[in-house]
């Protein structure tokens, strides 16, 4: 964000979290640019934001941190709580820092960006958002991810994509372990396209798409079978 | 002539269903997954009885005297609670077990007679936020279908943590019933088994869980009520813990409650009794001064209005129906006695909501069945079934001298049996005795 003259600042230490949420809510697009300070660790901070518009938290956040957020850029400077734009349906979210918990669950769409690591469930119930992440993922991360992307630079932790529907990831690193039903796949040139496309608004620009694999859903689990009882 | 039957014993442990289900078991393979509520007997409001009006207490005169029915639940946070004319809710249940034709009549019936209804498990449809005057947005931990325009759109917001039929459990949704439209809303492949997740994917705790109520109210600006609906586990626990996090309404459901398909030893194993359960969420309310502040909406087995006056009686403030009202719709009806036999089924007996044939059109995506049920006129029968239990409850309520539903007390009831007296806290008819407060 410019650090020009037009930026409105929020400062949480004078407004409610109430007053600065809904003056974000409630704002057309094209309004703007805000900052948020002394974010402090806020829960719920710049959740179901719907225009298009930037804001710029200067520090770290709660949980649920632009949760459900439609179309409006946020900028984390810091790092962020969990669920950190749980369910966004649009718009992108970016955290400078690290992410905890279930960073993006159940995402429609979007982008989150994640300069560091996240830990645990990263993209859990994926709905068909992106995340890139720009350091490791935790254990069960894309566990039940039915669609959308994840791009992971660094290294997975344990039981990566378990349970996956029809969700993409892509790993440059090690991967601790592969959850149940999720294998690793070929690369095609379909693939290559969508990781490069990814990286570029990610801002990985350095990044070799011929350095990850791709993993998915094995499709075995699909259907209820008492046969498959050792993959549970 | 001695008939030869009359020394063939069946075994009470190894009766025919238990045979039958031992001789299923080898040939699938699978545990039974199926619709319905628990089906063995259990203890139930039947075991209560009001005790009514005498020398020692006046009733009110049936047809003159006025009995309020209305209620509002979510005074505690919303800015906008909701206001009910008659204290019987319609339960969540879901567009894609139930076809959009249901979903339709659901909240046609329960608009006509001033009361809610409620989405489910993959989202909302339009034709039911367009039928219904009120209408509960559920906050499921599979998120299908779960957008911010829809939470908007509601009129109140109920999270669910469990239900009555499987407390702790997640949900399962067989492919023959995620058609391209259900797919498409729960955004998967048409045609697999589905599983909804048992856990939210992004909290755990209540303390996890008062953050996320802070969100959905940020989001909301505050004007929705928030329900938090539990399966009967642990309801003294699990109401205090639910009110802690900041609930504006508590849904309890006990064992008896309906399921569009879950596994059988499930239904019938898991959680405790409604009538069990009401008495343990009224006990935390009281405990922690939050009885009537916090509502209680108690559901699982509900049929009757002489069910729903108990229910208040034992200190709700509402009930939730599912089963009956799919009942009211015309489910189980005999008219379709042929087509039940066809499949193997009866009038009646009819339980495989999860396999998507049923003959009354209602727990069904195949579009020729579902075009059995006419959404105007199934909804007006469940109108005016809303109707007979609200004048029951009202009967009832007089009977005991009570102007309003709500003053319908513990003291009104007493109980047939020990079991019911020790579980419903009340005493056993007759004596003074409630098992577990001396004597
Ligand atoms: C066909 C059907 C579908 C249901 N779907 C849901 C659901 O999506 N979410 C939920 O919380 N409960 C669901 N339930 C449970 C009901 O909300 C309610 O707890 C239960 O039906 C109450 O018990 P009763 O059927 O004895 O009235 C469903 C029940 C039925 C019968």
């Amino acid at each position: 964000m410019a650090g020009g003259s037009n930026v409105t600042v929020l400062d949480l230490e004078r407004e409610s979290l109430r007053a600065v949420n809904r003056r974000l809510q409630t704002v057309g697009a094209g309004a703007g640019p805000f900052r948020v300070s002394n974010p402090r660790g806020a829960h719920a901070l710049a959740c179901g934001l719907t225009a298009g518009i930037e804001v710029e938290i200067e520090g770290h956040t709660g949980y649920y941190c632009a949760g459900m957020n439609e179309a409006a850029r946020v900028t984390v400077k810091g790092n962020a709580g969990v669920g950190v734009a749980e369910n966004m349906m649009s718009g992108e979210v970016w955290v400078t820092g690290d992410a905890s918990q279930s960073a993006a669950a159940t995402a429609h769409g979007g982008l989150l960006v994640v300069e560091g690591n996240t830990a645990a469930r990263c993209g859990i119930s994926l709905k068909g958002g992106d995340i890139v992440v720009k350091g490791n993922v935790g254990h069960m991360s894309m566990f039940l991810a039915q669609a959308g992307n994840l791009v992971v630079l660094g290294d997975a932790g344990e039981s990566l994509g378990d349970s996956i529907y029809e969700a993409r990831i892509y790993v440059r690193g090690k991967v601790a372990s592969l959850g149940a039903d999720c294998i690793e796949k070929d690369m095609g040139e379909a693939h290559r396209a969508d990781l490069a496309a990814l990286l570029e608004r990610a801002g990985c620009v350095d990044a070799d798409v011929g350095a990850f694999r791709r993993y998915g859903s094995a499709r075995a689990l699909y259907h209820f079978k008492s046969e498959n009882l050792d993959s549970y | 002539m001695t008939d030869p039957n009359w020394g063939l014993r069946e075994s009470y442990s190894f009766d025919k269903y238990a045979i039958h289900e031992i001789r299923r078991a080898p040939s699938t393979g699978l545990y039974r997954i199926r619709g319905w509520g628990a089906k063995r007997q259990l203890p139930t409001f039947d075991d209560l009885v009001f005790l009514g009006a005498s020398v020692s207490r006046y009733p009110l005169e049936g047809y003159r005297e006025a009995c309020d029915t209305s209620v509002v639940l979510g005074t505690r946070y919303a800015k906008k609670p909701i206001k009910l004319k008659i204290p019987i809710t319609i339960a969540g249940m879901s567009f894609g077990s139930l076809s959009a034709q249901a979903k339709e009549a659901l909240g046609r019936g329960a608009s006509e007679v001033g009361t809610s209804t409620t989405t489910g498990d993959g989202g909302m449809t339009q034709e039911e936020r367009g039928h219904s005057t009120q209408l509960v947005y559920q906050y499921l931990p599979s998120r299908y279908g779960m957008n911010p325009a829809d939470l908007r759109q509601a009129d109140a917001i109920e999270i669910v943590v469990g239900q009555g039929a499987k407390p702790g459990g997640g949900g399962v949704l067989l492919g023959q019933k995620i058609t391209e439209r259900v797919a498409e809303m729960r955004t998967l492949p048409e045609g697999i088994d589905q599983r909804s997740a048992c856990r939210h994917p992004d909290w755990t705790g209540p303390d996890d869980l008062t953050i996320k109520i802070l969100e959905l109210r940020e989001i909301t600006n505050w004007e929705k009520p928030i329900y938090i609906k539990c399966g009967a586990a642990r309801p003294y626990y699990d109401t205090m813990l639910a009110v802690k996090s900041g609930a504006d309404v508590v849904v309890l459901d006990g064992m008896q409650g309906g399921t569009a398909a879950t596994q059988g030893c499930y239904i019938e194993h898991v959680g405790i009794p409604t009538l069990a359960a009401v008495r343990e969420s009224v006990r935390a309310l009281k405990e922690i001064d939050m009885h009537r502040k916090v509502q209680l909406v108690v559901g699982g087995g509900i049929r009757s209005g002489a069910d729903v006056a108990k229910a208040l009686a034992m200190g709700a403030d509402a009930v939730s129906i599912g089963t009956a009202a799919l009942i009211a719709l015309g489910d189980n009806d005999p008219h379709y006695e042929d087509d039940y036999r066809a499949i193997g089924s009866a009038a009646g007996y009819y339980e495989d909501f999860q396999a998507g044939n049923d003959p009354a059109g209602i727990t069904t995506q195949d579009p020729d069945l579902a075009k059995r049920l006419d959404p105007v006129k199934a909804g007006h029968r469940l109108a005016n079934y809303l109707r007979v239990l609200t004048l029951e409850v009202q009967t009832l309520a007089r009977a005991n001298g009570k102007s309003d539903v709500h003053n319908l007390e513990p003291e009104d009831l007493a109980a047939l049996t020990v079991e019911a007296a020790a579980m419903a806290g009340v005493p056993l008819a007759g004596t003074d005795w409630i098992p577990g407060r001396g004597y």
